[in-house]
């Protein structure tokens, strides 16, 4: 238990000694995708071939340092979860990618106990092997603060943080700043919400210190539901005492003595981390009462979510914490007058709470160098889909998505074409080839019907189809709507039916009107900022693909082909034997006759179920 | 109502709450951790235990798609239908599984109790894509071969049970 700021520094001193006489450490990425590819049985190998082979592994930091080891940790996500699971060697900087039980024994062996690189597991893109990951174009182009330690520390140690500097930005926050320096340090690095909105957290802080209420609450919004989104799970996978520092730099900026994370049920490894997390800073002292001898106070809690998209929303989530249904409500009173249980609360998300540290140790002018002038910091963006390189990347604010796509993302996968970019989830829009060279930032962004959301970017081929993506979307929309307010609840019922029809080739003329009539219906009345922004991916591909939708609606047929029910199916009479297999296949007689002659199928009585296409044994039938 | 049912388990995960109505989504969310669903004697026994009506509690229950009130099977299989997955073909994987396991959108589990589908939005395990979890273990870079041979060893490890 730490009882003042020296003793905390002193523990600095101790842990960075211990974490510098580790002259090696082997990093094996326990994010959720490189364990779904077995990375803790690997841990559990090299451990014990290390050990076999008396190698001092130390896999925590020594409490007493004195004796040289190498250091085997378990990180957060790395972020190239194509090439998982991975392994960082460090000093050296190297990276080993889709690495093998198998490979373990040459790992040791050579890398522990010789210092050489395997160059057999270094990442191979175009011919060329990068040994070091800051060498490998994936990560090249990135600008790493939000993300600086996930993959690099060990996710499940508050020494290791404290080694790199952690707790040192709550520390200064506590003795050496007001609560007014604190809050206009913030104001000042106009550090935006990174769930989406862009809403200025200094500004958010400042009104919530305004508030005379003696309780207050610090809320933290880890309810990634966007589907494709996945930077604040590894955040709080791979460095959750980042977003905690941040959290209790929000208490003591505001006067609160509770902290909350509201975290999805999906993310069960991220809950795991943070209790831990929790756990260690209460006992050192950063957590509790009377904190490192003041008269700060700060408690935290996990509540975690059970599956509601709503519930990302600030008064639904509030509500659910509070143990009700995850509804919204009408605004105002606003969450900072009267958030959780109706107290004044700070409530941002994962990525947002995780810049804070850096801003306030390093300073507001730091921050604003970095980004564009009105979206200042960088940006973390899951990126993923019919994309080359897959993973977690964090950019500069107003990087474009062609640097994105193509340098950062290594361009379309299997050589295909790019179509469109999902951006925002599914308050977000589609944006195409014309947008390639639009700065990533909130204003720019909004300009053009999107928004930054909370970063998934959905990356999509010509073998995507729109309609279908903006039927995808509305489903989940749907599926996940409230049902509290009617334009929402029923609204969005009506537009996915038209959807619906259409992509089933009985689109009528008239739809595409309709359906932008109910968006603007949906987007002027509705409740919550979900209810409003849900028709936002069928504007924008109604925009953006109009075409697409005529197709569908009037020549019936989907030009991406990936419609089942506008699929034309065809009998290449070159190739029909005439056995007559498929005829008596098809469940609705659409196919007929003469024996020994070529088959035809009749289009309006075929369903399109393709089990024609199964059934001929010379490859006859095709989808056209 | 079953007069048998013990409610011991239900007693201790509400004296770690220390009964409070607050903490009524992670009451249920322990129950069904233990149950694999919510079993419907709980509900006027918590009504009872916290004080508050059996109506709100229901209210919840029904709210949070997490929760179930119909029993699951031994291997609750989740497809991943998040945007990422989604383009990534997940729908094929799912009409394989459900197919063989003569399975549908409204009936999600097997009468035999041994095997739940059902999909999610999104695991957050998109750069994997397509993703499925059985009981939570993340498969990953699935196609419809692939699931069928992991149902195939699901049900060998059933029968060799």
């Amino acid at each position: 238990m730490l009882k003042n700021r020296e003793e905390l520094i002193a523990l600095r001193e101790e842990a960075k000694k211990s974490y510098e006489l580790q002259t090696e450490k082997i990093i094996v990425c326990a994010g959720t995708g490189c364990v779904a590819g077995g990375s803790l049985k690997i841990y559990d190998r090299l451990k014990e071939l290390a050990e076999a082979k008396g190698v001092p592994v130390a896999v925590e930091l020594e409490v007493d340092p004195h004796d040289e080891t190498i250091g085997l940790k378990k990180s957060g996500c790395h972020g190239f979860c194509e090439m998982g699971p991975l392994l960082r060697i460090d000093p050296q900087g190297w990276l080993y990618t889709k690495v093998k039980l198998e490979d373990c024994e040459e790992i040791v062996e050579k890398t522990v106990l010789r210092g050489e690189a395997i160059e057999r597991l270094a990442c191979k893109k175009d011919g060329v092997a990068y040994g070091k990951q800051e060498e490998i174009p994936f990560y090249k182009q990135q600008t790493r603060v939000v993300l600086e330690h996930c993959g690099k520390i060990d996710a499940d140690s508050i020494r290791e943080y404290i080694a790199l500097g952690g707790y040192e930005a709550f520390e200064k926050a506590l003795f050496d700043m007001t609560a007014d320096d604190i809050v206009s340090e913030i104001s000042k690095s106009n550090l935006r919400g990174r769930g989406g909105g862009g809403f200025p957290a200094g500004r958010k802080w400042e009104q919530v210190k305004r508030q005379k209420e003696p309780q207050k609450y610090v809320v933290c919004n880890g309810d990634e539901g966007d589907p494709g989104a996945f930077m604040d799970r590894s955040i709080m996978e791979g460095d959750p005492h980042r977003m905690l520092e941040g959290m209790m730099i929000a208490g003591v900026a505001c006067g609160a003595s509770e902290g909350y994370i509201y975290v999805r049920a999906e993310y069960p490894l991220a809950v795991e981390r943070l209790r831990t997390a929790i756990a260690q800073a209460e006992e050192l002292g950063l957590l509790g009462d009377h904190i490192l001898g003041t008269d700060f106070s700060f408690r935290m809690h996990i509540s975690r979510g059970a599956g509601a998209f709503v519930c990302g929303e600030g008064s639904a989530l509030t509500a659910s914490i509070e143990g009700k249904r995850g509804f919204p409500r009408v605004k105002p009173p606003r969450t900072v007058e009267h958030g959780l249980f109706d107290k004044p609360t700070v409530l941002n998300n994962v990525e947002t709470y995780a810049n804070v540290a850096q801003i306030i140790s390093r300073g507001a002018d730091w921050y604003l160098g970095i980004g564009t002038d009105t979206s200042p910091g960088t940006k973390a963006f899951a990126l993923t889909g019919n994309i080359a390189n897959t993973g977690l990347i964090e950019v500069p604010m107003g990087t474009t998505l062609r640097e994105i796509i193509f340098d950062i993302g290594g361009g379309m996968r299997d050589g295909r074409e790019f179509k469109a970019v999902q951006i925002g989830g599914p308050s977000g829009a589609c944006l195409t080839k014309e947008h390639l060279d639009l700065p990533l930032d909130f204003d720019t962004l909004k300009k053009v019907g999107a928004m930054i959301g909370s970063g998934g970017l959905v990356v999509m081929d010509d073998s995507t189809c729109m309609v279908e993506v903006a039927r995808f979307f509305m489903n989940f929309t749907q599926n996940e709507s409230c049902g509290k307010c009617v334009p929402c609840r029923e609204g969005t019922k009506r537009m996915l039916g038209i959807l619906e029809r259409i992509v089933a080739g009985e689109g009528q003329d008239g739809d595409i009107e309709l359906l932008l009539e109910l968006a603007e219906t949906i987007s002027a009345t509705a409740l919550c900022g979900l209810g409003k922004s849900a028709p936002s991916p069928v504007v924008s591909t109604i925009k953006n693909f109009r075409e697409e939708y005529e197709a569908h609606i009037y020549e019936k047929r989907c030009p991406a082909g990936a419609c089942q029910k506008l699929k034309q199916i065809m009998i290449d009479p070159a190739l029909c034997k005439g056995c007559s297999k498929c005829a008596r296949q098809c469940p609705v007689n659409a196919i007929s006759g003469k024996i020994k002659e070529p088959f035809t199928i009749d289009l309006s009585k075929c369903i399109r179920c393709g089990s024609c296409i199964d059934a001929c044994a010379f490859k006859a039938i095709k989808e056209a | 109502m079953n007069e048998q049912f013990d409610f011991s388990v239900v007693d201790k995960i509400l004296e770690v709450h220390e009964k409070q109505e607050q903490a009524i989504i992670a009451i249920l969310q322990e129950i069904q951790e233990h149950y694999h669903y919510l079993p419907r004697e709980i509900f006027p026994y918590l009504a009872e235990e916290l004080g508050m009506s059996e109506a709100r509690i229901f209210s919840v229950a029904t709210f949070y798609e997490n929760f179930s009130l119909e029993p699951k099977g031994k291997y609750v299989i989740k497809i991943c239908d998040g945007t990422a997955c989604h383009v990534r073909k997940s729908i094929p994987i799912l009409e394989r599984l459900r197919s063989e396991l003569g399975l549908s959108e409204k009936k999600k589990t097997t009468d035999d109790l041994n095997f739940t589908v059902e999909t999610v939005s999104c695991l957050g395990a998109c750069g994997l894509a397509p993703v499925l979890t059985v009981n939570d273990v993340v498969h990953s870079a699935m196609t419809p071969d692939k699931a069928s041979e992991l149902l195939k060893s699901l049900k060998e490890e059933i029968a060799n049970a």
